[in-house]
């Protein structure tokens, strides 16, 4: 299994053998997370956009491994601000980090960044297009609660149209003769791209508007934001924000290893009720988010 | 035998493209920016054709045309010849068709996308060529025809 030096821009850029590769890497770090393997290396975290959860889990990740660090979190404070393109602020910080983890707001700026390093890229979210690494945390979430990743039910609520984690957790679980239950307003649906896929694999979709008949059928429940920051016309977003939210009492008929899962962070699409039952995953799955990203960064810098 | 009429009259050196459908000649003509052409541009249209039905054709005296051009060409009239031609004789003759895959020519139509607020050049994969579907090696979306601009 040969990962250095690769990059991650899209979860299709790992093979099946791959990701189970790094769920195996991820399950050792969880076992034992603290080491100082990656010590003389520089991990550069550029986030041209806020982030809380992905930025400091990478960080996190990499301090654990002994990793030095470099970066911003806010493109004002970098030469961003100055006018200066995406293609020269990586080639420059390509001369001072060992690996680029990088999350931008266009979509297909990490490919593009891929392009012109001369280092490893790790995609962490660009745009509504694609976010691998939350895809492997949740592969890997989702293999620890159900014991397997084949022929589950898999139940995806609320932003199915720019949601960048379902398109992505779509297009890897279609590797797992999946069945997927897709619940959304008719405004925010999966985009005929994803579903596309899906149907290139054999595999079957349901599609609901009601969140009850779903929750029955479903393994994982995989909730997720109405994301503000997608929506040109906030008129839109505002037709739309409230239009699934999770209680406790919504779960009474589910089956009994339903784990609910949600990228984080959630502002109301889940409520505190759900926190305390059995069926929350959701932080242990942010928890989740640090081992697969010290395999991620063990792998492609090809440590030992 | 009984010698074949032209419609149009023949050029000396140039480009000949035939075989567009009659209802994309204006629409070649304006992709390739003819209009503003100083040299003599003949176009002639809804010709009776066997392998299309109706055509049009465009004769262009004294241009030849850039591969930025035949891709042009190729996304809108697909079944269009082109034919190169030098002292009256034709010293090659190609079928456009669309390739697997483009790079330049068409503007990706999604605003997010980094090709079109960055100084980079887009690429795509031809995913449906019947149907014209590509699929953006940046952003992954699909632009489709009626969402095509050309660069």
């Amino acid at each position: 299994m040969i990962l250095k030096n690769r990059n991650l821009i899209s979860i299709a850029d790992f093979s099946k053998d791959e990701y189970h590769h790094i769920l195996k890497l991820a399950e050792g770090f969880e076992n034992q997370p603290v080491s100082d393997i990656a010590k003389g290396k520089v991990v550069a975290t550029l986030f041209f956009e806020p982030s809380t959860r992905t930025r400091l889990s990478f960080e996190s990740a990499a301090a654990r491994m002994g990793a030095a660090l470099i970066g911003f979190s806010d493109a004002s404070n970098s030469s961003t601000a100055k006018g200066e393109s995406l293609a020269d602020t990586i080639r420059t910080v390509s001369c001072y980090a060992d690996i680029i983890v990088m999350r931008h707001p266009l979509e297909g700026a990490a490919r593009l960044a891929s392009d012109v390093a001369t280092v490893p890229i790790i995609n962490a979210g660009d745009g509504a297009n694609q976010h691998p690494t939350q895809c492997m945390l949740d592969l890997y979430s989702i293999l620890k609660t159900q014991g397997t990743l084949d022929n589950l039910n898999i139940a995806l609520v609320g932003d199915l149209k720019y949601g960048r984690t379902v398109h992505s957790l779509v297009e890897a679980m279609c590797n797992y003769n999946t069945t997927f239950h897709l619940v959304s307003p008719l405004s925010l649906k999966l985009p005929s791209v994803v579903k596309m896929h899906i149907k290139e694999h054999q595999l079957v979709y349901h599609q609901y508007t009601d969140l009850l008949e779903a929750i029955e059928k479903a393994d994982i429940l995989y909730m997720t934001r109405v994301q503000r920051e997608r929506f040109l016309d906030i008129q839109d977003y505002e037709k739309v924000k409230n239009a699934y939210i999770l209680e406790k009492s919504m779960l009474k008929n589910s089956k009994p290893n339903l784990k609910v899962l949600h990228p984080l962070p959630r502002v109301n699409e889940i409520s505190t009720d759900v926190d305390n039952t059995p069926q929350a995953y959701y932080f242990q799955q942010a928890q989740n988010g640090v081992y697969v990203r010290q395999a991620l960064i063990a792998a492609i810098l090809g440590l030992k | 035998m009984m010698k074949k009429e032209l419609v149009v009259s023949a050029i000396k050196n140039g480009t000949v493209i035939d075989h567009i459908p009659a209802d994309k000649l204006f629409q070649v003509a304006k992709t390739l920016n003819l209009m503003n052409e100083s040299s003599q541009v003949l176009l002639a249209n809804n010709l009776d054709s066997q392998k299309i039905g109706k055509k049009g054709i465009i004769k262009c005296q004294d241009i030849y045309l850039q591969q930025s051009e035949i891709n042009k060409i190729a996304l809108v009239a697909p079944s269009a010849t082109l034919i190169s031609i030098r002292d009256y004789s034709v010293v090659e003759k190609i079928n456009v068709g669309i390739p697997d895959y483009i790079e330049g020519t068409v503007k990706c139509f999604n605003p997010k996308c980094i090709t079109n607020n960055e100084n980079v050049l887009p690429k795509y994969n031809v995913i449906d060529k019947a149907d014209l579907k590509l699929q953006c090696c940046y952003c992954q979306k699909i632009t489709k025809k009626d969402t095509l601009t050309f660069l």
